[in-house]
């Protein structure tokens, strides 16, 4: 392989990888925040035992979390330094505010979290998680507008002299339309994710006591944190079906490329039909393609809101794009990635949601659910949103090639910037270089992700403390010698 | 004063941050198996730190971005240049943050034995190859006309750089064990004092004969200063903590940090990656970002930066008294083994 490949493979591993962990940390933070909130109004010591389960479930997966995100800034100079070179002066921009405006923010506040039970006043350190949750939310927003920009670069010029993108328009890059769909669709996504997590553990808890007899428990405990997870995936459930929409017609405007791949759409058609199912080979030629089952009409209403409107296919697409960027590439994404991601991530996300929907029914009315295929239907609906984000973002990702800056439709003056991914790779690294960093990573992430699991497992297994000291210093004042409540 | 010098020195403040805040995290994680014999003392080395070095890690991360927003040139080639070496502090940042997180987790020896291990190197490496890498910018490096850099892994370790690899892992050391000094009581704190006195004599030594041939071979006049600074600070270092006068030995262990980082961006100045060969040098003009984006970028630092002082200074203040192995709480970590 040569060292794009390799560096592709690299960045697909370490960002898939890396958004594991980081829409749960996303998601989970606040609701432990509103958990600590209902202990710190009510005084019922349910919540603020539950805060510090799930708290520490949340530590365990931000510590990951943060440790691979360092690999993210670092490895665009390392793999990408063409790519860098080319759009720093705008690119880099939201990656430095989100350091300065939201890591600082929220790994401070995480420590005074941490550190801060029996040290900090109940209110203050109640605003500490808050913070932390406002800053991961923060955080969210700017690295999401530096990849809106790869997918739809505006606020930008191309300066022929230096042959570099340069910022024109702050405002316009942190209020790119696709930053505004993206930012909202994510988010909902990382709350459908801890949603899921806490009714998923919470659940599997409330059938497991019920079958060891403690049934108070599980009505007293578990029950009303299956209830604010499910509640949270349903919220955010119909979030992600509306900002998927709202993302599905910009996409239709700038990107119409990535849509019509979505569908394998290979000939352009009125009424563009939704395909279940298609086969095709992996040559990524159009003429293997078969769609088996459709349903008439839905892909172009996704894309315009209107079921008979025309789509472009993928063979029209490329060559419009031959005519406006040059002959000899391929501007096709590959097609089978693309056309089954986006399924996944809607029907893994969708099937999330609708289960929400059936636990909540469920548990209607104060009633608490004890089956045993209750209890692991909850465990085995954990993953689903975590996969159903990945494949958002290898579609998203892999949607966008060849190019690593899409060039917007259309292209006029402010347009006019774009870079295919072949011209983005770093000149000076060699393939062997890659190679040992790949290794490194994938074997060090994999141990990682076998501890992590674990240690998850071992604490979710583990279940609520039957007793939580409140030791706040509004109830035991501070200063004296005694053990900290906390330490590593 | 041109925007690009701005941010060149803003660069260097962010660096300076980070050097002298994870400096005395990397000098507690170096001497975890110096001073932490048993369990319970090494548990008291790490909640010194414990509320903070996640924080503190964070100005490596402003450095960074600030980097590739104000100087994407500078960024894409050391960052493509130094690969190995970043790949190397990469993987040791890796496994020394989730030590730090998951140590506590598990109630079993050998899952701390482990935990310790990857502290101790999470520390070293990063301790060492910092200073490797920023020697390496004040000596040059092999860049090509288009500002590439040509060299290997290897050029990198060539004697200069190596003797500033041991100036930081040697400075980190006594930061972290002066940090140490001044953060304990007890047995702990009598230790780290007198190893802090020993320390400091050899960074003495080191760091000194580091600045000189720095001075004599890549720099220039002016930045003499610099080293006399750090030279006093070294000074101060080595009475402060013969005395055991433990927030003096922190502030001239922390001045001796800024010193140094005033040397190494003063000798690098008017480049932000010098080359072996002047005539490829990159400058900070040639790197920088436009005006527009400097701009707005320094409205953002401007506002933010002291923001950011202000709480991560509450957090110390908050975390301020002295840690014993008395406050140390029994383990709370679960058995490794399933229920």
């Amino acid at each position: 392989m040569e060292a794009l490949d390799l560096a592709r493979w690299q960045f697909g591993i370490t960002t898939v990888y890396h958004f594991i962990f980081v829409p749960l940390t996303i998601g989970l933070a606040p609701l432990v925040a509103l958990m600590q909130t209902f202990w710190v109004r009510t005084g019922n010591e349910r919540w603020l035992r539950l805060t510090k389960f799930f708290g520490k479930l949340l530590l365990i997966n931000f510590a990951i979390g943060v440790a691979t995100g360092i690999v993210q800034e670092f490895q665009f100079g390392m793999n990408w330094s063409e790519y860098s070179r080319f759009v720093g002066d705008v690119f880099g921009a939201p990656l430095a505010m989100e350091a300065l405006a939201a890591f600082f923010v929220e790994s401070t506040f995480l420590g005074l979290w941490i550190f801060g039970w029996d040290r900090l006043p109940k209110k203050i350190h109640l605003a500490c998680i808050w913070a932390v949750a406002f800053a991961t939310n923060l955080s969210a927003y700017f690295i999401l507008a530096a990849n809106s920009w790869m997918q739809h670069p505006v606020g930008a010029i191309y300066n022929e002299e230096t042959g570099r993108a340069e910022m024109v328009d702050i405002g316009a890059v942190l209020s790119n339309p696709t930053l505004l769909a993206a930012f909202p669709h994510t988010i909902t996504a990382a709350f459908l994710t801890a949603g899921t997590f806490v009714a998923g553990i919470a659940g599997w808890w409330m059938v497991r006591s019920i079958r060891q007899g403690r049934e108070e428990l599980a009505r007293d405990v578990y029950r009303p944190a299956v209830v604010l997870g499910v509640v949270t995936m349903l919220v955010s459930g119909v979030g992600i079906g509306a900002t998927g929409d709202w993302q599905a017609k910009l996409m239709y405007d700038q990107q119409p490329m990535k849509m019509s791949s979505a569908e394998a759409l290979c000939e352009g058609e009125n009424g563009a039909s939704f395909s279940l199912l298609t086969i095709g080979d992996l040559s990524n030629s159009c003429d293997g393609v078969t769609h088996i089952l459709t349903i008439p009409g839905v892909t172009s209403y996704l894309a315009s809101g209107d079921f008979n409107s025309y789509l472009p296919g993928v063979e029209e697409l490329q060559q419009r794009s031959e005519e406006l960027y040059g002959e000899g590439v391929d501007y096709r994404p590959n097609l089978a990635v693309t056309y089954w991601s986006f399924r996944l991530m809607i029907g893994l996300g969708a099937g999330s949601a609708a289960l929400a929907l059936a636990v909540l029914w469920l548990m209607r009315k104060g009633r608490v659910v004890s089956h045993a295929w209750f209890g692991k239907l909850a465990l085995v609906a954990i993953p689903t949103p975590f996969l159903a984000s990945a494949f958002g973002w290898i579609f998203t990702e892999m949607g966008r090639q060849p190019w690593v800056v899409v060039p917007n439709p259309n292209p006029s003056g402010i347009d006019g910037v774009w870079m295919l991914t072949a011209k983005g790779v770093s000149t000076v690294v060699s393939p062997g270089m890659v190679i040992a960093s790949m290794v490194a990573f994938t074997l060090l992430y994999a141990l990682l992700a076998v501890i992590w699991f674990r240690l998850m497992v071992r604490f979710a297994a583990h279940g609520v403390a039957d007793t939580e000291p409140d030791v706040s210093p509004d109830n035991q004042g501070t200063g004296g010698d005694r053990p900290l409540s906390f330490a590593y | 004063m041109e925007l690009s010098t701005v941010w060149f020195l803003l660069i260097a403040v962010l660096w300076t941050g980070y050097l002298v805040l994870e400096g005395f995290d990397f000098g507690v994680g170096m001497l975890l198996p110096v001073l932490g014999r048993k369990d319970t003392d090494r548990r008291v080395l790490i909640n010194t730190i414990g509320p903070v070095w996640d924080g503190n890690e964070v100005w490596l991360l402003t450095a960074g971005g600030a980097t590739f927003a104000a100087f994407p040139e500078w960024y894409a080639t050391m960052f493509s240049g130094f690969y190995l070496a970043l790949l190397l502090i990469l993987l040791a940042l890796i496994v020394r943050v989730v030590a730090f997180e998951w140590r506590g987790k598990i109630n079993d020896d050998r899952w701390r034995r482990w935990a310790d291990r990857a502290l101790v190197v999470g520390s070293w490496v990063p301790g060492v190859l910092w200073g490797v890498a920023f020697a390496n910018l004040v000596r040059g490096v092999h860049l090509d006309a288009d500002h590439q850099y040509v060299g290997t892994f290897f050029d990198l370790l060539n004697p200069f750089a190596l003797l500033g690899g041991a100036t930081t892992a040697l400075i980190f050391l006594t930061h972290g064990a002066v940090f140490l000094a001044l953060k304990t009581d007890g047995e702990i704190r009598a230790r780290a004092g007198a190893l802090a006195a020993r320390l400091s004599v050899a960074t003495l030594v080191v760091a000194g004969a580091f600045a000189v041939w720095a001075q004599l071979a890549y720099s220039v006049t002016w930045t003499w200063a610099a080293t006399a600074a750090a030279a006093i600070a070294l000074l101060v270092l080595v009475g402060a903590t013969r005395m055991r006068r433990e927030g003096l030995a922190f502030l001239a262990s922390a001045v001796a940090i800024v010193a140094a980082v005033v040397l190494i961006f003063g000798s690098m100045w008017p480049d932000v990656m010098p080359a072996l060969d002047p005539a490829n040098s990159l400058s900070v003009a040639e790197a920088s970002s436009t005006d527009y984006t400097l701009t707005v970028m320094t409205w953002v630092a401007v506002v933010l930066t002291p923001v950011v002082l202000l709480y991560q200074g509450w957090t110390y203040w908050v975390f301020r008294k002295r840690l014993t192995v008395e406050q140390i709480p029994e383990h709370t970590g679960l058995p490794l083994e399933r229920v």
